[in-house]
């Protein structure tokens, strides 16, 4: 483990860029902290703080200069490796028939450093990995890009009210799966990061940074504030034979209950970071000789996700969010060997309607909803 | 045709499975054995229904004159089933027309018989009437799963 | 001329794959277009494109392309021992079919395929086989007869159920004879409403078991056709005594993708692209019953 200042984490950064890497991090927009490009330490949220709850986001101020001292934003990395709309070919019309270019063709992916990915970010990454590299039809975007990334992971220390990574084994603490992590150290005087590598691609940039090996006291610290995150995340989704129980209760009449309340907007599918569900959309030009099929994001809560000839499967949105749910937490084991969720909280905090995922699983388990 | 005959001819019917023999008795004494040539009327709708068909081969087609959009069959009856039911029921008419496809030999039981004997039996009405009963249960799940259209183009289902 | 491939691969358990880029299309020619019934067509393609020879295993489906409009989930209906053959037999109920249903000899379609698990013969030799069909229902299940009648000898009875709306919209008429005089299957056709020119079976597919007596330990069940249809049908075979084990289907869902990456076709766990569109009868028992699932 080795100790870095801030004021001089920017070298692991412009180590990053001499290699030819894009950065990408947190950044304040609008009101909230999503995800951009970014070229300096400048540029991340320095000294702010988030306030999440069911349906609420707000930011705040904090007073210790920490970089990185809030939870989940609306954006996740997904929106990188999993682009909302990507070309899969475009084709042109020749005589009767047709040629077809397929998108990746000349096609290079940037080198992207993931800055200040979480925990709970991390493995929803390696569950997106599952379902794009790892079954029996690999998809080749996805895969270009995922080799050419490189994650620098934050320890959290300021989990937020709609967090339930701990549940999910998830977090905070990074422990597999990133090039770099880090435990941001701020207040009482000083301001460091302790850093620890995690794969040859990391250890080769910390060696080049040259850092001093972190003393007993910064690891003690760092362990700590970990711990206090851990401690102090209270939300809490027992998943404990869950698949077994959604499979039982698909006529509950919770589903019926929260149905009232779901909107259908599909904002928890869009800001969630394993949802992979997208549409096929095939197009022509003006003059009809060249045509396109393009990939776009999709959520099993739209209307027309589930149209097949003759009718809907799913019209009510009672079966759109069992659906939603029963996949994500239940069918999801089935189909990639672990659940869906990494508990990052965003589809609660960004629920209009404020319905609360780990809620639903108490109702459904009998558990009754703890106010 | 013998009684003997007819007896045995009874006996195997799907429709009479498990009678006892004193019924058999009586349902001989109402039977007997009947042919239609392909392409004949065994009745026509809005006759007075008296007869009940055990068929035993051939097949049979119920159909009913649309006017302008012609005869339309709705229905096969064949071999172990049976045919009309409304002598049962008032006002004991018809409401389909029966139209032989094929040859077919059948049995066919007078249904004034059948109805008296129901009456003065209510034992041998009542095991009458459940294998009727079991018999139109069936035939109208079918015909709401042919209502259904299921093949059809437009067969929406509700959204 | 369809040349006959003799030298083709047996028909293998594990289906063939597509190629590397799963969502890219490959372009063929329409080699003739025939048309069954006045909405439902069958597309013979030149495979000459795709390599000379087409493998795929009965059950499985390809996707369909229409340049710039979209792509429809057809199942194979051709024999498969035939790799120089290649045609489907497609319903116009929508946009796409609509769009392919337009084309013309000569013109050219994308295919991406084969895609999707096959009807398991292994598990019918040396018994008894019984094929439901239901409407369109019977596409899918053609190679399968075709696969069937290659080895007669290896399977028991053939019985085949087929149920259509009227008889103006059976398909394959000519074959359903051939096979029922030259192949020893018993055919039963019976459709939903008749005129006075149809002397054959009126009615739903299922009252057609009240004409066959089967042996229920030694049969096997492949039913195909609209969901509510196929529900039907199991009950039927169940009130018959066939084995849970002993019945296949084809299940249905909407299909973009074909290769388990847009989550449309999930049924429950399933993937219908991956792990369907066929599935014995136990492992997805318990979601048949559900509504919207």
């Amino acid at each position: 483990m080795r100790t870095i200042e801030s004021s001089d984490f920017q070298r692991i950064l412009d180590a990053l860029v001499t290699r030819g890497y894009t950065l990408l991090g947190p950044v304040v927009r609008d009101s909230a902290i999503v995800i951009d490009e970014i070229r300096d330490m400048k540029d991340l949220p320095r000294n702010f703080g988030d306030h999440q709850e069911p349906s609420h986001y707000s930011l705040s101020q904090r007073n210790d200069g920490a970089y990185f001292g809030f939870a989940a934003g609306p954006v996740a990395w997904k929106k990188y490796l999993f682009p909302p709309r990507v070309t899969l070919f475009t084709a042109q019309r020749s005589g009767k028939g047709f040629s077809v270019t397929p998108g990746i063709d000349g096609w290079s992916p940037r080198k992207l450093a993931f800055v200040g990915i979480r925990a709970c970010d991390l493995n929803a990454v390696a569950i997106q990995d599952r379902v794009f590299s790892a079954q029996e039809f690999v998809d080749p975007m996805y895969a270009a890009i995922r080799e050419r990334v490189f994650t620098i992971a934050v320890h959290c220390t300021a989990p937020g009210e709609t967090c339930f990574c701990t549940s999910m084994g998830a977090g905070p603490k990074a422990d597999h799966g990133f090039d770099l992590a880090v435990t941001e150290l701020a207040g009482e005087g000083r301001h460091i990061f302790v850093v620890e590598p995690g794969s040859a691609a990391g250890s080769e940039i910390l060696e080049e940074a040259a850092l001093r090996e972190s003393t007993e006291e910064e690891l003690h610290c760092a362990e700590d504030a970990v711990e206090r995150s851990a401690a102090s995340i209270s939300k809490r989704m027992e998943i404990d034979g869950l698949p077994q129980i959604l499979r039982e209760n698909l006529e509950h009449p919770e589903w019926e209950a929260v149905a009232k309340r779901c909107l259908a907007c599909a904002n928890c599918t869009m800001v969630c970071p394993t949802c992979f569900c997208s549409a096929v959309e095939d197009s022509t030009d003006l003059e009809g000789t060249g045509a396109q099929r393009q990939r776009r994001w999709d959520s099993c809560f739209t209307m027309s996700f589930a149209r097949v000839a003759g009718g809907n499967i799913r019209p009510s949105i009672r079966a759109r969010y069992r659906q939603w749910l029963t996949h994500k937490l239940g069918n999801w084991v089935d189909q990639f060997g672990t659940m869906g969720c990494v508990g990052c909280g965003r589809c609660i905090t960004w629920c209009p309607a404020g319905i609360d995922i780990t809620d639903e699983v108490d109702v459904i388990r009998g558990n009754g909803v703890h106010v | 045709m013998e009684i003997e005959n007819l007896g045995k001819i009874l006996r195997q019917h799907p429709f009479l499975e498990g009678l006892p023999e004193h019924d058999l008795e009586v349902v001989i004494g109402c039977a007997s054995s009947v042919r239609f040539t392909d392409g004949t009327y065994l009745m026509h709708e809005g006759d007075v229904a008296n007869k009940f068909y055990l068929i035993r081969s051939g097949r049979i087609a119920l159909e009913t004159d649309l006017n302008a959009r012609g005869t339309m069959r709705i229905q096969t009856v064949g071999p172990g089933e049976v045919l009309g039911w409304s002598w049962l029921i008032s006002p004991f008419r018809w409401h389909f027309s029966a139209f032989a496809v094929s040859d077919v030999l059948a049995i066919a039981l007078d249904g004034e018989c059948l109805r008296r004997k129901c009456e003065n039996d209510h034992d041998f009405g009542f095991d009458m009437l459940r294998r009727l009963a079991q018999v139109m249960e069936r035939r109208l799940e079918a015909t709401r799963m042919q209502l259904l259209d299921l093949y059809g183009t437009d067969a929406k289902v509700p959204s | 001329m369809i040349v006959e491939d003799t030298d083709a691969p047996a028909i293998v358990e594990e289906p063939p794959r597509a190629l590397n880029d799963p969502m890219v299309v490959r372009p063929v020619n329409i080699r003739k277009v025939i048309w069954e019934t006045d909405d439902t067509f069958t597309l013979n393609l030149d495979v000459g494109s795709l390599g000379d020879r087409f493998v795929f295993h009965p059950g499985q489906f390809n996707m369909l392309y229409v340049f710039g409009l979209g792509e429809a989930a057809i199942s194979i209906s051709s024999n498969a021992a035939q790799t120089r053959a290649l045609s489907h037999t497609i319903h116009r109920v929508g946009v796409v079919t609509t769009g392919l249903a337009q084309l013309k000899r000569g013109d050219a379609i994308g295919l991406r395929g084969p895609f999707g698990t096959g009807w398991p013969l292994s598990a019918a030799r040396g018994k008894d086989v019984c094929i439901v069909a239901g409407g369109i229902g019977l596409a899918p299940l053609r190679p399968v007869m075709y696969a069937l009648l290659e080895e007669r000898t290896a399977y028991e009875r053939i019985i085949l159920l087929y149920g259509a709306r009227s008889p103006l919209d059976l398909l394959y008429r000519v074959e359903l004879e051939s096979w029922a005089n030259e192949n020893q299957v018993e055919v039963l056709v019976t459709v939903d409403r008749g005129d006075s020119s149809w002397k054959g079976y009126i009615g739903v597919v299922t009252n057609l078991f009240s004409y066959i007596k089967l042996d229920a330990r030694a049969t096997v069940a492949y039913v195909c056709g609209p969901e509510t249809m196929m529900k039907y049908t199991i009950d039927e075979l169940e009130r018959r005594g066939l084995p849970e084990d002993q019945v296949y289907l084809s299940m249905e869902r909407n299909m973009k993708c074909a290769v388990g990456f847009c989550g449309h076709c999930q049924f429950g766990p399933e993937f219908i692209c991956k792990s369907g569109p066929v599935y014995a009868l136990p492992r997805v028992r318990f979601l048949l019953d559900k509504r919207e699932i």
